[in-house]
């Protein structure tokens, strides 16, 4: 009995192996946080057209991910690192990782993105974190949906809304860091406080408050949800009958909205560095770009792709979003974080 | 003396002992002394010398001891419920035999996979503030607002810690209650005790080191708690490995979640170091029952209430949150159906990173076995080494065996990534790693089930069979081998189990296209939409049917290689 299970585990060993080595190409490694995702024919093209191997390697969280690329600096894990945001982006060029490549296709994104003169980390995609709504629970209530980030101040909008712990989670430190850029470093303390005695609900991670505490999960009781502009239309393409009309909408009023721009970067030390460039422009250009907000549920940041119809109906791109420097945030960071600590959970 | 009596068929004298220990101390030394070492020495001596700029901060406010006695005090509370509710069902499942008891024990084990973003979805399901209980409540008495606040409360993660625990105690105790013999009990009560002093006097006493072995087990596992507080404690609630998490990820103050890390390895090494200690002392060799006449059908209406009241607490305790997923996984918002599942067969976007169940199983399978296998092994040559009696050196080696399940995953995670970086061990981005990485935490598991069983094993016995001419092999084969399989499952079982769950260091592990059941759950829970979160919790019922099939499995093997 014992000898079939080694012989059984031998063998499925030695499957895996097979399985994972592949062919005996050039293998350029794309280094990236849990939540890429891309067509897989796409990927097959670029692979052939270059006759290379891809291979990705996903290690958790984006602050994780960049955090283990930081730390094999000296030995890189990868050749191209994928999804630095811009609320990591100081700390990611402080630790100096990344060479500058200046990529034909940068011509395609707007400036406002472009936030490394040097180019060592290129913008790729971008994401709005935002509040929001559950659309049938307002019209049921009769009550005007939120329109800015006073109004969950206001009494009538005691116990509605559910946000995340900044501490332990992405979407979380991006409110917290709208709420910094709508009301400055010392005001949103006001707000934060204001809100806590309108009852927030502070959740410790999206899934938790969108899946958990949002009325649009069963048993979830509160109707305002910080979240992207890109969930009302998800809600529709997820949906499990086909939806006329997206359940919840953003709220996408000037300066409630926190622009969270991620970045890929050819990582320093990698030994093919033309093949990282190949990569790279894969990544910027047209094709990959239209993919991007099916696949990963952000903005493409080439403002020339067309967005899916899906967007168009069911969102929009903020146009005046709070915009902080990264240097800001990489100074300002923890000071906030212990701030709104102190003021929302003591 | 001792080498002839060290009854053992893998060695004779005290220095072929050593070989036993070596292979694990090797193992533990390449994969988590030393990726810990080099990680310590980044962050606290980036340059060589000790550089404390970053921990400044641990004395200048009373948080971190607060953090610290807060961990404390909820593990050793959690351990204390986790023992005193799932007492009685070791003790039931020792001493009675009925009708599905293999699969009842199977099934309690699989809470021990689930992700705990769905363990926090299951207790929502029931106990939340729109939960079924409160529905049914304010439903049933006619109230405005919901019965039970548990939601961010201190009782709800500690029932949490009881639901996953539960099943540690069951085994590690039930296993070896039900190997107790019956004499001795029959014997106090000829001399006029009550059940009460027999269970006082006797059973206690003799069950002390299994007691000892699983509330270590469940206390270290507490302890280091990370997603069950985080999520059903609440914001407000931190234990030092949250703490840890926030200043590695978050902030990349790698001194300070050095230096918290190092504080929570040697509060858990001494506190482990006492532990073992003491159940050392505690065991005492007997000779073992067969399981056959330990365990009674039900014969009277006493028995059968016993059982009952018994099983139907469980199914409480752990069924209904279960139940809850199951029942949820099937409700979709056009009635009950397939649609969650049909759902992850398909892939919409052709996405490179759809995962096919079936794959996702094969890859979680895959994973598992290598670690059960790799964690077995280890664990039965460092048990075999520490099992030996007056032995100095294993009061020092048993805890330090135990680190690995103390240890934060995340330093864990970033030591593996600046220390496996040359070969021959280049296995930052190996699939070997997360199996390794599991094997790890999978350790303390097997050693802890496989120690109290050894150290039971009385020399006598073996003496015995030498005497009446048995070869070693054969004398182990008839003595050793009976005594030793059972617990040998139950560390199986949780091995398996810690792989398939994915528990620990494994998040921060790097690793290529072969995304498992738990990874799936993740995937699909981070995207909105009523479609993801039904295929999330379809997955999860996977997760969860695959996981009981295995221990069936194993059981299916262990009862096919002999019980006695």
């Amino acid at each position: 009995m014992k000898l079939k299970i080694v012989v059984l585990s031998l063998c499925l060993l030695g499957l895996a192996a097979t399985g994972f080595t592949g062919e005996n190409r050039p293998v350029v490694t794309l280094m990236t946080h849990d939540s890429f995702s891309a067509d897989k024919a796409l990927l097959e093209r670029f692979e052939n057209q270059h006759g290379v191997t891809l291979r990705i390697l996903k290690i958790g969280d984006a602050g994780a991910a960049l955090n283990q690329a930081i730390l094999s600096k000296n030995n890189p894990l990868a050749d191209v690192f994928y999804g630095v945001d811009n609320t990591f982006m100081s700390r990611a060029l402080k630790a100096d990782i990344f060479i500058p490549y200046a990529s034909p296709y940068l011509e395609n994104i707007p400036d406002h993105l472009k936030l490394d003169p040097q180019n060592r980390l290129l913008p790729v995609d971008f994401g709005d974190v935002c509040l929001n709504y559950d659309k049938k629970w307002f019209i049921e209530k009769g009550m005007q949906p939120p329109h800015g980030l006073e109004d969950l101040l206001k009494p009538e909008f005691k116990s509605l809304t559910v946000v995340q712990n900044p501490a332990t989670s992405s979407p979380g430190m991006a409110f917290l860091l709208a709420t910094v850029g709508r009301f400055g470093s010392d005001g949103h303390l006001k707000f934060w406080k204001a809100l806590r005695e309108n009852d927030v609900y502070v959740a410790s991670g999206w899934s938790e408050a969108y899946y958990g505490q949002f009325t649009r999960a069963k048993g979830g009781t509160r109707p305002i949800v910080v979240s992207y502009a890109s969930s009302p239309p998800a809600e529709v393409y997820y949906s499990e009958t086909k939806l006329d009309d997206s359940p919840t909408a953003a709220v996408l009023s000037p300066l409630s909205a926190f622009r969270q721009i991620e970045f890929v970067g050819i990582l320093k030390g990698t030994r093919q560095q033309d093949l990282a460039a190949r990569l790279v422009d894969f990544l910027l250009g047209p094709d990959f770009q239209k993919g991007i907000p099916l696949n990963m549920w952000v903005f493409p940041a080439d403002a020339s792709v067309p967005l899916p119809e899906i967007f168009k109906k069911y969102t929009k791109i903020a146009e005046t979003p709070v915009l902080l420097t990264p240097q800001a945030i990489e100074i300002g960071r923890e000071k906030w974080l212990e701030a709104w600590m102190e003021t929302v959970l003591r | 003396m001792a080498g002839s009596l060290d009854g053992d068929c893998f060695a004779v004298n005290p220095r072929t002992r050593y070989l036993l220990i070596a292979p694990p101390l090797i193992f533990m030394g390449l994969f988590f002394f030393y990726p810990l070492m080099r990680i310590f020495m980044l962050s606290l001596a980036p340059e060589g010398s000790l550089d404390l700029g970053g921990v400044k901060k641990l004395f200048h406010t009373g948080y971190y001891a607060r953090v610290l006695w807060f961990t404390t005090w909820q593990a050793a509370l959690s351990t204390l419920l986790t023992l005193i509710l799932a007492m009685p069902a070791a003790f039931v499942f020792a001493r009675y035999e009925f009708k599905g008891k293999t699969l009842i024990q199977s099934l309690t084990t699989v809470p021990f996979v689930l992700p705990t973003v769905v363990t926090a979805a299951a207790f929502k399901a029931l106990l939340g503030q729109g939960g079924l209980v409160n529905a049914a409540g304010m439903h049933m008495f006619g109230l405005e607002g919901p019965i039970i606040h548990l939601d961010h409360t201190v009782e709800l993660f500690l029932l949490a810690h009881v639901f996953y625990n539960y099943t540690v105690v069951l085994r590690i105790v039930g296993g070896f209650w039900a190997r107790l013999p019956r004499h001795l009990h029959d014997a106090a009560r000829m001399l006029g005790a009550s059940e009460t002093t027999i269970f006082l006097k006797v059973t206690l006493p003799l069950l002390a080191p299994a007691i000892l072995a699983a509330s270590l087990l469940v206390f270290v596992f507490c302890f280091t708690s990370f997603g069950v507080v985080l999520i059903l404690g609440g914001p407000r609630l931190a234990t030092l490995e949250v703490e840890i998490y926030r200043q590695a990820v978050h902030l990349f103050n790698l001194p300070l979640a050095a230096t918290l890390s190092l504080i929570q390895i040697v509060f858990t090494f001494c506190l482990m170091a006492v532990y073992t200690r003491l159940e050392r002392s505690a065991s005492v060799a007997l000779i073992p029952e067969a399981v056959k006449k330990t365990a009674g059908a039900l014969r009277s209406g006493k028995d059968r209430l016993v059982v009952g009241t018994c099983l139907f607490f469980m199914t409480l305790l752990l069924g209904t949150p279960i139940l809850a997923l199951f029942i949820r996984s099937f409700l979709t918002d056009s009635g009950p159906g397939f649609a969650y599942y049909l759902a992850l067969f398909e892939n919409r976007q052709q996405s490179i990173l759809y995962i096919a169940p079936a794959a996702a199983m094969l890859n979680s399978l895959g994973y598992a076995l290598v670690a059960t296998l790799i964690a077995l092994f280890f664990g039965w040559l460092a048990t075999a080494f520490l099992s030996a009696p007056r032995q100095k050196i294993a009061t020092t080696l048993d805890p330090l065996l135990m680190l690995p399940l103390s240890t934060s995953a995340v330093t864990l995670g970033f030591g593996f990534i600046i220390a496996l970086d040359k070969p021959p061990l280049n296995l930052r981005s190996s699939w070997l790693l997360p199996a390794i990485a599991h094997a790890l935490v999978a350790l303390p598991f097997v050693i802890r089930s496989l120690l109290p069983a050894w150290r039971s094993i009385p020399q006598s016995l073996r003496e015995a069979a030498a005497m009446l001419g048995a070869s070693p092999r054969r004398a182990w084969i008839a003595v050793d081998w009976p005594i030793l399989n059972r617990a040998l499952v139950v560390g199986a079982v949780f091995a398996f189990a810690i792989s398939m769950g994915e528990f620990g260091a494994t998040v921060f592990v790097a690793r290529p296209q072969a995304p498992t059941l738990p990874l799936a759950i993740y995937r699909f829970l981070n995207h909105p939409g009523a479609l993801n979160y039904g295929q999330a919790m379809a997955m999860s019922c996977l997760l969860m049917v695959t996981t009981a099939a295995g221990f069936l499995l194993l059981e299916k093997l262990r009862a096919a290689s002999g019980d006695f």
